[in-house]
């Protein structure tokens, strides 16, 4: 049996990384996810695995540090919280601009400017659709529990290094704050330097006879090479698009109404679901676990199934703008949100759900 | 006698260091990049550790760095290259890891990056190209103009009311207890170049020895920027920037006392 620990998100996050052979953590510290850098600290990884961690001077620094750590082939992330990861928006640009893989964590908070402490999901257009300047993408999970933050951080590295992009773990601050049973997998040594060049051949590890020095810049002066570029992005994407879309869905088989909610929220929708299917009416959910790449081509599908669609999210309505595209007016496309930290309940949810659909 | 009688080994005196590519530099006729780029290879050279270096290049002029020299390279955003060089040597504490900068990129829009570096005693070298100027972007005015200089953006002088004071940063960071080697040197003469070059090997070795940061300024010319010519831009250095910006080692921690 493997060992289970009941820990919070951001402490999966943390024992997570130095489980799965990470490198280097950079952060600065944000509520509510300052659990991450304190339980490295605590648990001083130096010591064992190697890894790296550092306090930085602000997330400007730790993602550019971040930045270099990556140039270099090495496992390294980072984590913060909305206004943290707007700083961080420039260096996430030049990592995408750079083809560089690393690790994000966003624990959402409410906002905008500095906004409440509280949970929230009002990140998704920044973080699903780019955050920095220019044409990119980077790859987005989102976990719905404890176990998930555990289980990405593993994950969200094969993806980094797969497609050579930054990928974003977009919690918000129930998942990183709850504290929920993780099971510890099975422990991955840190990569050694034969291991990383395999690995990572483009890397900065110091130029040998044997090969041209690498240089990583994501300059390029020339139009017709920053086309070439942009194009080359633009066909990673789709590839991306194509192979790593993951949702998970709940009774959807028969449904004739649908939620779509991801991370905290597509947990109390199951509530919900639960509670509308006991009075008899037959309602689904389908869970968004990437949201970069967006499940479309599933809902596209369910819109012609059901009678209409529900977008639940904590903030003004941003993941519906996809759901919409996706349903192309198949079906009705309804949204139900809180903001400031507010948590619907599941009965809350059911109100708005009739309301839309003129059930009683 | 014919000229490959003369490109005889026993006739050679001077070599272009191997650590220099062929491209041609981007670099304007008279600027002081070009002879900082190659004493620093020449350094590499010498000290044989092409295998064990790493640069980061800058924003402005020296961007380009990555085209000139044979060693791995990593392009930072504006003013970030300390942070970049940080995790680059904590991650790899055998490799010998370099930022090159100008002043608008350390002393403008990097400030905080260079301060905390200081401050936490990275092991790392800075080479920091002081001319005055932010050169590639045409000629505007950086924290190191002097007072009355004219720039794009300080069309009738630099003027202390309006834009400030030139900032002087390598006497504050020397405060810092995490800093080894400060010095401030200039490239303008044979005589000088000698002695940067003597700098810049002196701060690579000392970035092998745990003992904290290492900054080398090179008080420079951007005659293109000062719309001067070559020895204009080189005389006007020495009698504008150098009372500003005198010459000399500012902190040693290893130099006796």
């Amino acid at each position: 049996m493997a060992e289970k620990i009941l820990m919070k998100g951001n402490e999966a996050i943390a024992i997570s990384a130095i489980r799965n052979g990470a490198d280097g953590y950079f952060g600065y510290p944000i509520t509510p996810q300052s659990e991450v850098m304190e339980t490295l600290m605590k648990e001083k990884p130096w010591e064992t695995t190697g890894m790296v961690v550092l306090q930085a001077e602000s997330e400007t620094s730790s993602i550019n540090m971040v930045y270099g750590g990556a140039c270099t082939g090495k496992k390294v992330m980072t984590s913060s919280s909305s206004p943290g990861i707007s700083l961080m928006c420039e260096g996430l640009s030049y990592l995408a601009g750079s083809e560089l893989p690393c690790l994000i964590v966003n624990v959402m908070r409410g906002g905008p400017g500095l906004g409440t402490i509280q949970p929230s999901q009002s990140d998704y257009n920044q973080c699903v659709k780019g955050g920095g300047h220019g044409d990119y993408h980077s790859i987005v999970l989102a976990p719905a529990s404890a176990q998930d933050m555990y289980d990405f951080v593993d994950w969200g590295f094969d993806l980094a290094f797969k497609w050579r992009t930054p990928v974003i773990i977009l919690a918000d601050g129930i998942i990183g704050q709850m504290m929920e049973k993780v099971e510890l997998r099975e422990m991955k040594p840190r990569r050694t330097k034969e291991e990383l060049i395999a690995a990572a051949p483009w890397a900065t590890t110091g130029k040998t006879p044997d090969r041209d020095y690498n240089f990583i810049t994501s300059l390029a002066l020339e139009s017709d090479f920053q086309e070439a570029f942009n194009l080359k992005l633009k066909d990673k994407y789709q590839k991306i698009e194509q192979e790593e879309v993951k949702y998970s869905e709940y009774m959807t088989e028969d449904a004739e109404y649908l939620f779509v909610a991801f991370g905290c929220s597509s947990r109390i929708c199951e509530a919900t679901v639960d509670e509308l299917r006991a009075q008899g009416i037959k309602v689904g959910l389908l869970r968004p676990i990437t949201l970069f790449p967006f499940p479309t081509g599933r809902i596209a599908e369910l819109s012609k199934q059901v009678k209409s669609m529900m977008s639940i999210e904590l903030n003004m309505g941003q993941m519906v703008e996809d759901v919409r595209l996706a349903c192309n007016g198949a079906c009705p496309v309804g949204f139900y949100g809180r903001l400031g930290g507010n948590i619907y309940t599941p009965n809350e949810i059911e109100e708005a759900f009739k309301k839309f659909n003129n059930l009683k | 006698m014919n000229i490959e009688d003369i490109k005889k080994p026993e006739n050679i005196i001077y070599k272009k260091t191997p650590i220099l590519t062929d491209t041609v530099m981007h670099y304007c006729p008279g600027c002081s990049h070009g002879t900082v780029h190659k004493l620093v290879a020449e350094v590499i050279e010498e000290m044989g550790i092409q295998q064990d270096v790493i640069g980061i290049s800058p924003v402005g002029c020296s961007v380009f760095a990555y085209n000139y020299l044979k060693i791995d390279w990593q392009q930072a955003a504006h003013g970030r290259a300390p942070a970049l060089a940080t995790a680059t040597k904590r991650l790899n504490p055998e490799k010998y890891v370099f930022t090159y900068q100008g002043d608008g990129d350390l002393a403008s829009i990097g400030t905080a990056e260079i301060i905390h570096a200081c401050s936490r005693g990275e092991n790392i070298v800075v080479i920091f190209i002081n001319n005055g100027i932010y050169g590639m972007t045409g000629g505007q005015m950086a924290p190191t103009t002097l007072l009355g200089m004219k720039t794009a953006t300080t069309p009738y002088g630099r003027d202390a009311k309006l834009n400030g004071f030139p900032l002087v940063l390598a006497p504050m960071i020397a405060q810092l207890d995490g800093t080894a080697f400060i010095t401030r040197q200039a490239v303008h003469t044979a005589p000088a170049a000698r002695k940067a070059k003597a700098a810049i090997r002196k701060a690579f070795e000392y970035s092998q020895k745990g003992i904290g940061l290492s900054f080398v300024e090179i008080v420079a010319t951007c005659n293109s920027g000062w719309k001067m010519s070559p020895v204009a831009a080189n005389k006007w250095m020495v009698e504008n920037m150098f009372p500003k910006y005198p010459l000399g080692d500012i902190k040693d921690v290893l130099k006796a006392e």
